[in-house]
């Protein structure tokens, strides 16, 4: 029974992980698309 | 279209706990294996969405590689077509079919595999091709992990091993590894041409998992073992929620690529004008 | 280089000839590659042999997959070194610009890394033999085939996978990153092939099929898709 929770929860920790990282590089090219505005 | 994305998120998120809850609650407990069996509704569904979008970077790969030279550009063209047209016709001539395998979707498998192909020939530049290809490869190499934690997850409590190495779990492991080598050739070039070489190394992927499959099915003739996750005829109501499931995760998976192809093409914009400005710049940043 | 190019005119397969021919001389004269090979070949057949100890019996089921694993190991050091004396001395930019077909360098590295390899099984064999206290309890002939289709199959994709890492960071890590997961049918059919042979158990003709069906296609894809790598800069 345990590991069909397990199974479950590892699913969505592994595309949860996914997805931050995903939310990290937005940030990144967020702050790049900003450095350049200035440089403009 | 931005403005679709928050609609088509929300309309995901109500699918997936909806499937969520089909998995959980509405569907059979399964007789031999009990309740762990409904780890198969996030396990299949997972697979074969991963192996959706390891095809999308195969045609992507292929178009790239193709469409530069007109010549082959066409050959492909037709080659495509004759596949198609070949699954028509062997769906419905060729008897008897594998178990489990109906000539009306061997025939649609077929047309969908064209009609992907002229899709994204249609839709995408050519260098947009290759944004989708990376894109594909991740989020495909995201599914594939879920499978390969799935699946030794389901096999221990009901066969007590946690992998063996038949035919389907090890053709699922050569794919993901030959996609993690295809992701890190991309993230490690330093060439211009990353995405030729990237695509033909998807190629050789491609060639490698019919051999792969083949020699392990070889493998397993010679060395007979319990067979993992039997195939054969399932209960029309799991069978409901499996789908439920397939759909949800689709649209799930179509999300994340949707975002990780904006997020491709935003990087791409933002690293040109990088370079043109460091170009442009007159004493030049050395 | 002159000598090739007079050759190129006329006779494509005189390109690869005269850079096979040209390889071998270099290699011979230097001895680099085929020294450091040999010792590292020496180190492994040692190393394994601790490892692994284990009577006649139990040797003849686990010594396709250890031979196999050493072999792998010394292609992998001979394949890292194919195109350093090229790069060393701006030779591909030369080939790039030559009219000689790009098949014709491939062919040619790949068969000069074949022959290097084949040297270095030659002479591996007799250790672990004698370390294994191997005999073959089947058709022992049948074990040229398979070490010959199955050095090819290393050696045709990791001279191609060699290319591509050029111009990547880690080079030499970045080589059998690629190359391991696409020969996993080959190596399973070799490994599968020698404990057959050995063992007598089981016949090999799969094997050696599936590894001649692998050879085929993935030789044929190397050589059509060539001259895209050797162009990427």
């Amino acid at each position: 029974m345990n590991f069909l929770y397990a199974a479950y929860a590892a699913t969505w920790i592994i595309h949860i992980a996914y997805l931050g990282i995903l939310v990290r590089r937005y940030q990144r090219v967020s702050r790049d698309i900003d450095e350049l505005k200035k440089i403009k | 279209m931005k403005k679709l994305f928050p609609i088509f998120g929300l309309l995901t998120a109500v699918l997936l706990s909806f499937a969520l809850y089909e998995a959980l609650v509405v569907a059979p407990t399964e007789q031999t294996m009990g309740n762990v069996q409904r780890i198969f509704y996030y396990h299949v569904p997972s697979a074969w969405t991963a192996f959706l979008l390891f095809f999308i970077n195969f045609v992507c790969s292929i178009q790239y590689l193709v469409r530069r030279n007109p010549a082959a550009d066409k050959v492909a063209n037709w080659t495509v077509i004759l596949i198609a047209i070949a699954t028509c016709i062997a769906a419905f001539v060729v008897r008897p079919l594998a178990e489990g395998m109906e000539p009306s979707s061997i025939a649609t498998t077929g047309i969908i595999i064209a009609g992907l192909y002229f899709l994204i020939k249609k839709y995408f530049s050519v260098e947009r091709t290759d944004a989708l290809a990376v894109v594909s490869a991740e989020v495909g190499v995201v599914f594939c992990t879920v499978v390969l934690v799935t699946g030794p997850l389901w096999a221990r409590p009901v066969w007590g091993i946690w992998w063996t190495w038949d035919v389907r779990l090890t053709s699922t492991l050569v794919l993901w590894l030959i996609y993690i080598s295809y992701l890190m050739l991309r993230r490690f070039s330093t060439s211009g041409q990353t995405p030729v070489l990237a695509a033909a190394l998807a190629v050789f992927g491609a060639l490698d998992v019919p051999l792969v499959y083949f020699s392990i099915w070889i493998f397993r003739t010679q060395h007979p073992q319990p067979v993992i996750g039997g195939g054969g005829s399932i209960d029309p109501k799991m069978l409901q929620v499996l789908l439920i499931n397939w759909l949800a995760f689709l649209a799930f998976a179509a999300l994340v690529c949707w975002s990780r192809y904006r997020l491709e093409i935003l990087q791409r914009k933002v690293e040109e004008t990088q370079a043109l400005q460091a170009l442009e710049e007159p004493g030049g940043s050395r | 280089m002159s000598e090739s190019s007079n050759v190129a005119s006329r006779v494509p397969s005189g390109v690869t000839g005269a850079t096979l021919a040209k390889d071998l001389r270099l290699e011979w004269r230097s001895k680099d590659a085929i020294n450091s090979m040999l010792f590292f070949s020496l180190l492994v057949v040692v190393v394994f042999s601790f490892s692994f100890d284990p009577n006649a019996e139990e040797s003849r089921q686990i010594a396709g997959g250890l031979v196999w694993v050493a072999f792998l190991f010394a292609a992998v050091v001979a394949l890292n070194q194919t195109w350093a004396r090229e790069l060393r001395n701006q030779v591909l930019d030369a080939y790039r610009v030559s009219p000689a077909p790009a098949n014709s360098l491939f062919l040619a590295k790949a068969l000069g890394n074949f022959i290097f390899v084949a040297v270095l099984e030659i002479l591996m064999t007799p250790l672990f033999i004698m370390f294994y206290k191997l005999r073959a309890l089947g058709p022992a002939w049948q074990l040229i085939p398979v070490a010959a289709l199955g050095t090819w199959a290393l050696v045709v994709n990791g001279t191609f996978f060699a290319a591509m890492s050029l111009r990547t960071r880690s080079r030499e890590i970045m080589l059998p990153l690629l190359l391991f997961p696409v020969s996993i049918p080959a190596l399973l059919a070799m490994v599968n092939a020698t404990t057959a042979i050995l063992t007598g158990e089981l016949s090999a003709r799969f094997w050696i099929v599936l590894l001649t069906t692998y050879d085929v296609v993935f030789t044929v894809a190397c050589l059509l898709l060539f001259e895209l790598v050797l162009n990427a800069e």
